[in-house]
C-alpha cells in the first residue's frame, strides 16, 4: 500500500453503510434494489475494482443511512459474497456476511411468462435450489429462474 | 387451510398408497353414495372434455352434485374478474373445487385463496396430478405392485408433464427407466438430476424396438406439432416413434402399454386389439382414481 497512485482513495465514512464485494456487473442492480438513485444522501461507489474473492468487485458507501436489514436476503441473491458494514463515528460497529436464504418472497420476478405471479396480483415466492449458482424454483408454477434471468421488482 | 392436491409432490408415499387402495375399493363399489348432499365445483378456465367428464363422472358416482363451467368464455372471468375473486366466490358455493387453468401455478394460488380443497386438473404445462395417480393405479393393477418396475417412456419427454410427474411419483418406489426420444425432445437435465439424487437407474436410447423388450410398462406420449419449428423434422420424428403391433412379439408377458390420450399416430390402431394395450382401460381407471382423490380430500373415506 505504499504506492498511493495505485490505491483507490475513497473518503472515510463517518456514519452509514458500506457494501463491499458486490460483483461489478451487479452494482447498478443493488443500487436499484435499495433505491439509492432516489435518495439525497451522499453516496460514493467504485466499480471494476480488484478483488481476491470475486473477479471484479464494486463497493458502495452510503452516508447517514443504515441499510434496512429486510433487504439483506434480496441483496444476497444478486451478490452472495457481499459484506455489509455499519459505520458509526468512523468505526465499524457491525459487519454482516450475507446469507443466501432458503426461500424468497418478492423482489424477483418469475422468469416464466405463463406463471400466475405474472398474471394475477400475487407476490412471487421461490425456493432457492442452488445457493452458489443462484437458482430459484417458483412455488407456484414450479419452473426455474436462473440468475441470468433475474429481473427485480419492488 | 384444507388439504389440496395441486402437485404430485403434495402426496407422500403413504397417501399415494392410500389413493391406490381407495381406487381399488371404488372399482368394486363404484356407486357408493359418500357425497350425498354435497356440491362440488368444476372450473375449466381452459376446456378439456376428457378430464372434465372423468371428474364429473366420479362426483356423480359418489352421489354429489356438480356446478361449474367448461370454458371461461361466458363467465365473470371474461368480464375481467381476478382469479382470486372467482375462487373466493366459488369457495362459498361448494365443498371442493376441481380446476383447470392455462396459467401455470393458478391452482397453487387458488389453494391459498380457497377455504375448501382444490384439485388441480391441469395448470398449463405444469402439473396434472390426478393423471399421475391414475397412471400409478394402472401400473399397480396390471403389475400387482409399484415397486421396482421397468418403465420405458417414449416420445416427448421434454415437455410432457405426465412424464415428469410420473417419474417424480415413482421415485418413492425405486423404478428403473429407459427413455426413448428424439434429440430435441429429450428428458430435461433437471429430471435426470432428480433421478440421480434418488438413486434411480435410467438409460437413454433412440432404439425403441430394443428398449421395449425388457419393459414392464411402456408409457407412450404424443409428439406435438407445435414443439417443432421445422415441419419436415416433425414428420420425421413423428414417424420414427410409432408403436406397431409387430414390435410387441418379443416383449414380456406382463407388459402393458399406457398412454395419457389423446393419441394421434404414435400407436398404430392394430395395437388396440393386443391384450398388452391398456390405454382405454387406463382412462376408465381415471374415474375410480378421481373418486378416491375426492373422497380422501373431503375425509369421507
Amino acid at each position: 500500500m505504499t504506492d498511493n497512485k495505485t490505491v483507490l482513495e475513497v473518503s472515510a465514512l463517518e456514519n452509514g453503510t458500506v457494501i463491499d464485494h458486490i460483483p461489478a456487473d451487479r452494482l447498478f442492480t443493488i443500487i436499484n434494489i435499495l433505491s439509492l438513485d432516489k435518495i439525497k444522501n451522499r453516496i460514493t461507489f467504485g466499480t471494476n475494482l480488484e478483488s481476491k474473492r470475486i473477479k471484479t468487485k464494486a463497493i458502495i458507501k452510503v452516508a447517514d443511512m443504515e441499510v434496512d436489514r429486510n433487504y439483506l436476503s434480496r441483496i444476497a441473491i444478486f451478490a452472495p459474497e457481499a459484506r455489509l458494514s455499519y459505520i458509526k463515528n468512523f468505526e465499524v460497529v457491525e459487519k454482516i456476511k450475507l446469507v443466501v436464504p432458503d426461500t424468497i418472497e418478492g423482489g424477483v420476478k418469475c422468469a416464466n411468462p405463463m406463471c400466475v405471479t405474472n398474471h394475477e396480483p400475487v407476490t412471487p415466492k421461490f425456493d432457492v435450489i442452488d445457493k452458489t449458482d443462484i437458482t430459484l424454483r417458483c412455488k407456484y408454477c414450479e419452473k426455474i429462474t436462473t440468475q441470468k434471468q433475474f429481473e427485480i421488482i419492488k | 387451510m384444507s388439504k389440496s392436491l395441486v402437485s404430485i409432490s403434495d402426496f407422500n408415499k403413504e397417501e399415494i398408497l392410500k389413493i391406490m387402495e381407495l381406487a381399488a375399493h371404488f372399482e368394486k363399489n363404484p356407486g357408493e353414495q359418500l357425497l350425498h348432499g354435497r356440491v362440488l365445483a368444476t372450473l375449466f378456465f381452459e376446456p378439456s372434455t376428457r378430464t372434465r367428464l372423468s371428474f364429473e363422472s366420479a362426483i356423480n358416482r359418489l352421489g354429489g352434485r356438480v356446478i361449474g363451467f367448461s370454458e371461461a368464455g361466458n363467465t365473470s372471468v371474461s368480464k375481467g374478474e381476478t382469479l382470486h375473486d372467482t375462487i373466493k366466490m366459488v369457495s362459498n358455493y361448494s365443498d371442493l373445487i376441481v380446476m383447470r387453468h392455462y396459467i401455470e401455478g393458478a391452482a397453487r394460488y387458488a389453494s391459498e385463496v380457497a377455504s375448501v380443497p382444490v384439485v388441480n386438473a391441469g395448470d398449463g404445462s405444469n402439473q396434472h396430478p390426478s393423471q399421475t395417480l391414475l397412471d400409478l393405479y394402472s401400473i399397480k393393477k396390471t403389475q400387482g405392485t409399484l415397486d421396482n418396475i421397468h418403465v420405458v417412456m417414449v416420445g416427448d419427454l421434454k415437455y410432457g408433464r405426465t412424464v415428469h410427474s410420473l417419474l417424480q411419483a415413482l421415485s418413492h418406489f425405486g423404478a428403473r427407466f429407459t427413455f426413448v426420444s428424439p434429440d430435441e425432445l429429450k428428458l430435461p437435465d433437471e429430471y435426470k438430476l432428480f433421478l440421480r439424487l434418488h438413486g434411480m437407474e435410467f438409460t437413454e436410447t433412440d432404439d425403441m424396438g430394443e428398449a421395449i423388450k425388457d419393459a414392464d410398462i411402456l408409457y407412450m406420449t404424443r409428439v406435438q406439432r407445435e414443439r417443432f419449428s421445422d415441419l419436415m423434422e416433425y414428420e420425421r420424428v413423428k414417424s420414427a416413434y410409432v408403436l406397431k403391433n409387430s414390435m410387441l412379439a418379443d416383449t414380456k408377458e406382463n407388459l402393458k402399454i399406457l398412454h395419457p390420450l389423446p393419441r394421434i399416430t404414435e400407436i398404430a390402431t392394430d395395437v388396440d386389439e393386443n391384450p398388452k394395450a391398456y390405454y382405454f382401460e387406463q382412462a376408465r381407471n381415471g374415474v375410480f382414481t378421481r373418486q378416491a382423490i375426492i373422497s380422501y380430500l373431503l375425509g369421507v373415506k
